[in-house]
């Protein structure tokens, strides 16, 4: 049996699968796997209690999945200089988008966030974040590149924006999510420490800020830290949950707890899987998103080049925080936040938005010939 | 890059500092790495204990309940069913929805009470506000609801609301024997009688309790009991049927009685167990036992005589009879026509030790042991005095259940071996053919004792105080009882207890059938007369012509003849006035 792609073969889809991480690459396909099965079998019960067919979450999952899949794949093709362009323009775009939902978004639950567009909608936010990482990292590479380009001045600049566009939606979860990509990156980028904790200090007083500026956030806050307060409805069926699994879990679509849980499908997807599969699954799939994090972070260890170490740090720091805040929110680490499992949660934004994400990191994290240094521009 | 480039020193220094940015990036990426590598752990830690350690309890409770989303997750076990002889059912638990609030869920108290009052028949707007408002998780707002409830509350739709399945008692023969079968509170824990003697094996669930009751005998007790003292304009009033061979009762009334659905909303007097919590004096039904201490102890025979002619003078009290016979009376005479005066010297004759002793054999002096909590205890002189052997002879001065009352008497009639009442139907060992083996061994009075009691008590109804309660064919015997109740300063002419205790059929008794009224008044019919022979006695002959039938007892030929003719050497009757149908 001939191989798929020669070693001699000098494709570009043959030097892709001799370069990519397929580590990587496999850990995200079981999670891709993983997260079909655990929608279907928790989204029929939310399916009908909004009155649709009980598929109607599950088919179009699926759909979603073939352009979700084609983002990831043809992202992971590019070469560097090509990420960065794409993300540039990703995140122009994106903020274009941002700025219409602010006139033109549907409302959900309270909040601005989507734009409404043939057959579904789309939340620009979660294109921006990947396209914000990898344009933050370039600037700030660049900087050290050539220092008398104010990369790092742009890049704040870039942050403020997409904060101050995220804050007036608002979305608190979004806007955490993207300090913690940037905070990540000057970190990186060699913040000296005393600044790093001066960061650490502005997240924790914008934390106090939200707290105090938005009733929500503190509600749920409130809640959390003491749940007698108010009603800790969907923490308290994520416990039962996974109380009710066990170790070995009580059988695919057995569980009961995604009858009673309005986000079963999304936000609480984790919980699904440990009532369902027990710890054990759950653990794997812990496992599995630690992996992905952990693989990227050792792939970009061996790269010489800045704005990869940046930008993958990036990308996989909005990828880990997402995946830690959802499974802190169900069980009970953290206050009650809706964030979606990346790959596993059903969603269509989310979804594409995660394969860009990823896409990029597998493109960034591909074996380099070693050249100079591509994020140099225009040669 | 070569040295001669003319900012070799810049670009090497810019390399340089390039090399060392990434350095530090790379050392601090291991940071990262490792922060979300902790960060993962505690994710996996906690994943641990709420799956393993929580886990493991929350399956014991129970675990997940679809629907029932605060409410504690284990569903108790039906109460046990409470059933007569026959297997009808006495008590049963009927599974209902209960209504409770999650108070955190409330956004609009006043509109959601105002709701509930249109829902719920009986709350009140003022009492939903108040709950809709407590702090908690968990607030009760209705217990028990109907499905038509049920469904109103349903209607109104509200998040916080939310049912629990609970069990609700019925008692399907409502209040025919409420006093026995006993009552429950909305949680289902025993309050009174066998509800709450058997407790802990009723919430068990597991078993059905089978009484000795037969509701049919109940129900012709009641229907008997409750007729007469509504005829005799009675306050109260007490019945029981009882099997003298084995002890059981076959039927147990306290009159008036209560729905054991609501005993919040019943009288006082209605609750109170008259049979075996209350203690009378219960009169010249003691005269059975004097009577039978007399032949017993052999100081003398059927043939002696007591003289009765004057009122009997005991220091201070003065002891006469109800109707002076004024004249010498023998034995039989003394019990047919119920002389206080004959029967407080028949006492003398025992002695008081003997008749103390035989008092306290027969149970008298102490609490009756039965199944059910509300036994009364009896009050006994103390001291006893001589005074106290002269009155307790014909019933004054002491007090006792009724029931204790009957049981000693059924002791001595059934043939001389103690009877021990019982409410709970035996099963296994205890059961056997021919029945006799139930019964205690505890002897009180010899067989020839039993033999000539059975005489004088057919006689009493023959030709005595107790002819009312004659049923022709089942040779009836019985003793009358009326007594004059203590009152401030001694004792009321007018509030009289008058009871009758029959026995049937005379010749192999089987079954006691007594009636007590509290407080009855005469009537035309009765001459006025509110004593047991008038108002008892014929209420006692209606149970035993009801349930010999209903029983499948056999009348005998009433021309077989009588048992009591064979006393009639002692009997002088001057003409039909001689005996008067009263004591």
């Amino acid at each position: 049996m001939t191989p798929l792609f020669s070693r001699t073969d000098n494709s570009v889809l043959s030097r892709w699968w001799w370069t990519v991480d397929r580590g990587l690459l496999a850990a995200v396909g079981a999670l891709i796997v993983a997260g079909i099965f655990l929608v279907a079998t928790a989204s029929p019960p939310v399916a009908e209690r909004v009155g649709l067919s009980p598929y109607h979450f599950i088919i179009r999952h699926l759909m979603f999945l073939g352009p979700a899949l084609m983002i990831l794949l043809g992202v992971s093709l590019l070469p560097p200089r090509w990420v960065w362009r794409l993300a540039s323009l990703g995140l122009v775009a994106s903020i274009f988008a941002m700025v219409l939902v602010l006139f033109v978004g549907t409302e959900i639950k309270g909040a601005q966030r989507w734009l409404p567009m043939p057959g579904f909608s789309l939340q620009p936010s979660e294109f921006m974040k990947p396209a914000f990482a990898v344009t933050a990292a370039w600037f700030l590479a660049f900087q050290k590149e050539s220092p008398r380009f104010p990369g790092n001045k742009i890049a704040v600049g870039l942050f403020a924006l997409v904060l101050g566009l995220l804050v007036l939606q608002p979305d608190f979860g979004m806007s955490v999510v993207t300090s913690a990509i940037f905070g990540v990156q000057l970190f990186l980028a060699g913040l000296p420490w005393i600044a790093v904790g001066g960061l650490v200090l502005l997240a924790a007083l914008g934390g106090v800020g939200a707290y105090f500026g938005f009733a929500h956030v503190r509600s749920r806050v409130d809640r959390f830290l003491d749940p007698e307060s108010g009603d800790n409805y969907q923490v308290d069926k994520a416990i039962d949950a996974f109380q009710n699994g066990g170790a070995f879990g009580t059988g695919p679509g057995q569980g009961s707890v995604k009858l009673s849980l309005p986000d079963a499908h999304a936000d609480f997807i984790f919980a699904v899987a440990g009532e369902e599969m027990g710890l054990i699954a759950v653990m794997a799939l812990t496992g599995l998103f630690a992996f992905i994090v952990l693989r990227g972070f050792s792939r970009a260890m061996d790269s010489s080049d800045l704005f990869i170490v940046l930008a993958v740090g990036g990308l996989l720091t909005m990828f880990g925080t997402q995946t830690l805040i959802h499974m802190g929110s169900s069980v009970h680490l953290l206050p009650a936040k809706g964030m979606t499992l990346p790959f596993i949660s059903y969603g269509g934004s989310s979804l594409w938005a995660v394969s860009f994400g990823m896409g990029m990191v597998l493109a960034l994290t591909r074996r380099q010939i070693r050249r100079g240094g591509i994020t140099r521009g225009r040669r | 890059m070569k040295n001669a480039f003319p900012f070799a020193r810049h670009v090497m220094k810019l390399v340089g500092s390039r090399r060392s940015a990434l350095e530090r990036a790379h050392g601090r990426l291991v940071l990262l790495g490792a922060f979300f590598a902790l960060a993962f752990i505690l994710i996996a830690a906690r994943l641990v204990d709420l799956t393993v350690i929580q886990g493991d309890a929350f399956r014991r409770d129970g675990g997940v309940e679809i629907g029932a989303t605060l409410a504690e997750s284990v569903d108790p076990l039906p109460r046990a069913n409470i059933v007569d002889r026959n297997g009808v059912l006495l008590a049963t638990s009927l599974e209902t929805p209960s209504l409770f609030v999650d108070p955190a869920l409330v956004r609009d108290p006043a509109a959601l009470a105002a709701a509930l009052v249109r829902a719920l028949p009986d709350v009140s707007y003022g009492d939903m506000l108040q709950r809709l408002q407590r702090k908690g998780r968990f607030v009760w707002l209705s217990r028990n609801l109907t499905p038509a409830e049920q469904y109103a509350v349903l209607e109104i739709g509200s998040p916080a609301l939310g049912f629990k399945t609970e069990y609700r008692r019925i008692y399907p023969q409502g209040d025919l024997a409420p006093h026995i079968v006993g009552y429950t509170d909305v949680d289902g824990r025993g309050l009174a009688g066998v509800e709450r003697s058997f407790d802990n094996l009723l919430a068990a669930g597991e078993k059905t309790l089978e009484l000795t009751l037969d509701v049919r005998v109940q129900h012709i007790l009641r229907r008997e009991l409750s007729a007469a003292a509504r005829t005799f304009s009675a306050t109260g009033g007490a019945g029981v049927v009882l099997d003298i061979e084995t002890g059981e009762l076959l039927a147990a009334v306290s009159w008036p009685d209560f729905d054991p659905h609501f005993p919040g909303t019943a009288d006082r007097t209605a609750l109170f167990n008259r049979l075996t919590l209350g203690v009378y004096e219960l009169g010249s039904t003691f005269k059975i036992f004097s009577t039978a201490a007399l032949l017993d102890t052999q100081r003398g025979s059927l043939g002696r005589q007591f003289d009765a002619r004057a009122p009997l003078q005991v220091g201070r009290f003065t002891i006469a009879d109800y109707h002076p016979e004024k004249r010498m009376l023998t034995v039989p005479e003394v019990f047919m026509v119920s002389s206080n005066i004959g029967a407080a010297l028949m006492g003398e004759a025992v002695g008081t030790e003997r008749l103390k002793a035989f008092y306290s054999d027969l149970g008298l002096f102490s609490p009756a042991r039965l199944e059910i909590g509300e036994v009364g205890a009896p009050l006994i002189p103390s001291p006893w005095r001589d005074i106290n052997t002269l009155t307790a002879s014909y019933g004054h001065g002491i007090a006792v259940s009724p029931l204790q009352m009957v049981a000693a008497a059924s002791s001595i009639v059934g043939g001389g071996t103690l009877v021990r009442p019982r409410l709970i139907l035996g099963r296994g060992a205890e059961v056997c053919d021919p029945a006799p083996c139930a019964k205690t061994a505890v002897r009180v009075v010899s067989p020839e004792t039993a033999h000539r009691m059975r005489q004088l008590l057919r006689l009493v109804v023959a030709q005595g105080t107790g002819k009312h309660a004659d049923v022709p064919g089942y040779m009836v015997g019985g003793k009358t009882g009326t007594a004059e109740q203590p009152a401030a300063g001694g004792y009321s002419r007018r509030h009289l207890i008058s009871s009758f205790v029959g026995f049937f059929p005379m010749d192999a008794p089987r079954y006691a059938v007594f009636i007590m009224l509290d407080g009855p008044h005469g009537t035309k019919e009765s001459f006025g007369y509110a004593t047991g022979g008038w108002v008892a006695a014929p209420a006692v002959g209606k149970v035993i012509a009801a349930m010999g039938a209903l029983l499948g007892i056999a009348p005998e030929n009433p021309a077989r003849g009588d048992m009591a003719e064979s006393l009639s050497q002692y009997v002088h009757v001057e003409g039909e006035s001689g005996v008067h149908a009263s004591e």
